[in-house]
């Protein structure tokens, strides 16, 4: 444990009345990257704005780079300048300048940091090319795409060559190409042994990039490890997915017998199995019935652990 | 577990009210304004002087003809010249309260462009100490313009106007801090209009930029005593008639004196707003 760059402990926050954070502890080991997924309002962005020291946790204490001999141990909010100055940020929306090119945006951010202009202009060729956008170097954020705007703030998060970063949702709203593409450059920032913190509502995301996933609801920790080992150690390995007329029929048949759980959300009948084999036989006998077999995956354990309803709450 | 270095239990947020904590890192962000500015500065500076040389063609040489001289203590002066000394001070006040109020707003709220600087190394109390300066800068250019006219049609060339031009800078820092209030208190665009039409409007009336204000009925001038525009047009007036403000100290304390409170309520109000 002495290699994390990052540990939060006993995090609490209220609001009102509302606890929005509730007693959470983690850590970021170097290296990793580490995955904060749940519902909306489980407490994500206000867990990532106390990182960021933009709130302050009512209790509890948050360190950075405490144990690697490199700095003193920096707490947040106190230290805060002192943290950002290593750590690279893409925020759920874009903040990015509408005035500035592709290429003034880097430089002008890089100037925050109090970086010298020959140090940042030197940087520059370099990001934009990572962020695949040497070609639209003197575009304006307004000329670009969705994907390619979440990439240049990627770059931008990396202009001062941070330690840590903390994505809050770094493809929501892109098409899987972009989607895609981002994941690309993320996990060449992980094979170039960069710490990573992403929020995200995409499992496949997760599962993808995430070394060690943390699950919260209403604020607590609800689940947290290697996201194939939770799967294994957490659900059935195999689903078998119904739907079609007669579907929800099917829950109170015998057929329940041949799985460990089942589940049902609208139409659709969910059947978690040890052995999907028997269960897949006796649903022959249902020709009329469209079925789906496939091995189990983390949206159904997000499903498992934070449940089916509806979370409107921002 | 290296237990010895993890800092210590934080017991919520500090004061809003607590000292400012500046640093140089203002610069950067002082510079970001100047860049998009200088992309636009042309357009920007038409927009600047043209309204207050309109006030002047008209009122100046309309008015002027029909009032001719206004006693001012001691002396007489062309109406022209009463109002050029007048009105380049509410010039200077419009820039900055235009500049901290709806530009101020369109970076904080519009396009969050505060939120990416804080991601960076830099404070809030730096970001606002930079758009207060930005402001007070904007009001400095709007100023410098409109002077040039002014020496151009020959209002006036006392040497004293070197130290007026001074004044107006500062001036423009003190309706900027002024206006970073309601900056941090703005919900909409549309609160703004309430701070030009209930405050800055009725300052333009009752501070002597367009009439003595010995015009003005007895608790109207007790009250214009104490407006920020008064105390900047004593300032510049006289040194327009090349000279000295007589109670200078008095009126530079004033305004010193608002630029202070406002701009430690603005940040006060700033850190409660980003607080949230």
């Amino acid at each position: 444990m002495s290699d994390l760059l990052f540990e939060a402990r006993s995090l609490c926050k209220r609001y009102g009345g509302t606890t929005v954070v509730n007693d959470l502890s983690f850590g970021i080991a170097r290296g990793e990257c580490l995955g904060v997924i749940g519902p909306n309002g489980a407490g994500k962005t206000t867990t990532v704005r106390m990182c960021l020291g933009l709130t302050a946790p009512d209790s509890g204490s948050i360190s950075y780079f405490h144990a690697d001999g490199a700095g003193p141990g920096w707490s947040m909010p106190r230290d805060a300048l002192a943290v950002k100055a290593q750590l690279g940020v893409v925020s759920q929306f874009d903040t990015l300048d509408p005035d500035f090119s592709c290429a003034e945006n880097l430089l002008v951010y890089g100037r925050y940091f109090g970086m010298k202009e020959a140090q940042i202009r030197e940087r520059i060729p370099r990001l934009l090319e990572f962020a695949a956008l040497s070609h639209k170097a003197d575009a304006k954020p307004s000329e670009l795409s969705g994907g390619m705007r979440r990439r240049l703030s990627l770059a931008r998060a990396l202009v001062n060559d941070p330690r840590l970063l903390l994505l809050d949702e770094p493809t929501t709203g892109l098409d899987p190409q972009a989607r895609h593409l981002m994941w690309e450059r993320l996990q060449l920032l992980l094979q170039q042994g960069k710490s990573i913190l992403l929020t995200t509502h995409f499992m496949d995301e997760a599962e993808r990039l995430c070394s060690r996933l943390l699950v919260l609801d209403h604020g607590k920790k609800i689940a947290e490890g290697r996201p194939r080992d939770m799967i294994a150690r957490l659900l059935e390995p195999d689903v078998v997915e119904a739907y079609g007329n007669g579907a929800l029929q099917l829950v109170d048949s015998p057929l329940k017998a041949f799985a460990a759980r089942v589940e049902v959300s609208g139409e659709t009948v969910f059947f978690y199995t040890q052995d999907a084999k028997p269960l897949l036989a006796a649903l022959a006998a249902h020709p009329q019935l469209r079925t789906l077999h496939r091995p189990a995956n983390l949206e159904d354990l997000f499903l498992k652990l934070t449940g089916r309803q509806i979370r409107e709450e921002g | 577990m290296q237990d010895a270095v993890i800092p210590p239990v934080s017991g919520g947020a500090p004061s809003i009210w607590r000292a400012p904590d500046l640093s140089l890192r203002w610069w950067p962000v002082f510079l970001r304004h100047l860049l998009v500015w200088r992309k636009l500065a042309i357009p920007s500076l038409v927009g600047n002087i043209a309204e207050p040389l309109m006030w002047l063609v008209a009122f100046g040489y309309g008015m002027g003809a029909l009032v001719g001289q206004v006693q001012i203590g001691e002396v007489k002066v062309p109406y022209i010249l009463f109002l050029a000394s007048g009105s380049i001070c509410m010039s200077s006040m419009n820039a900055a309260s235009f500049e901290a109020l709806y530009s101020a707003f369109s970076r904080m709220h519009v396009q969050k462009t505060w939120d990416g600087i804080m991601n960076a190394p830099v404070s809030l109390d730096n970001i606002l100490m930079a758009e207060m300066l930005w402001a007070g800068f904007k009001a400095l250019f709007t100023v410098t313009a409109i002077l040039g006219v002014m020496l151009a049609l020959g209002i006036s060339h006392s040497p004293k106007l070197l130290v007026a031009w001074l004044v107006l800078f500062a001036a423009g820092i003190a309706f900027s801090c002024i206006a970073l209030i309601f900056n941090a208190l703005a919900q909409g665009y549309d609160f703004f209009t309430y701070y030009f039409t209930l405050f800055l409007t009725p300052m333009m009336f009752l501070s002597g930029v367009f009439f003595p204000r010995e015009q003005l009925p007895g608790p109207l001038r007790t009250a214009s005593d104490w407006l920020p525009l008064t105390h900047a047009v004593e300032l510049v007036r006289p040194m327009f008639m090349d000279q000295w403000p007589a109670h200078w100290l008095r009126s530079a304390l004033v305004l010193a004196a608002y630029t202070a409170v406002a701009f430690w309520v603005a940040l006060a109000l700033t850190r409660r707003r980003f607080r949230a």
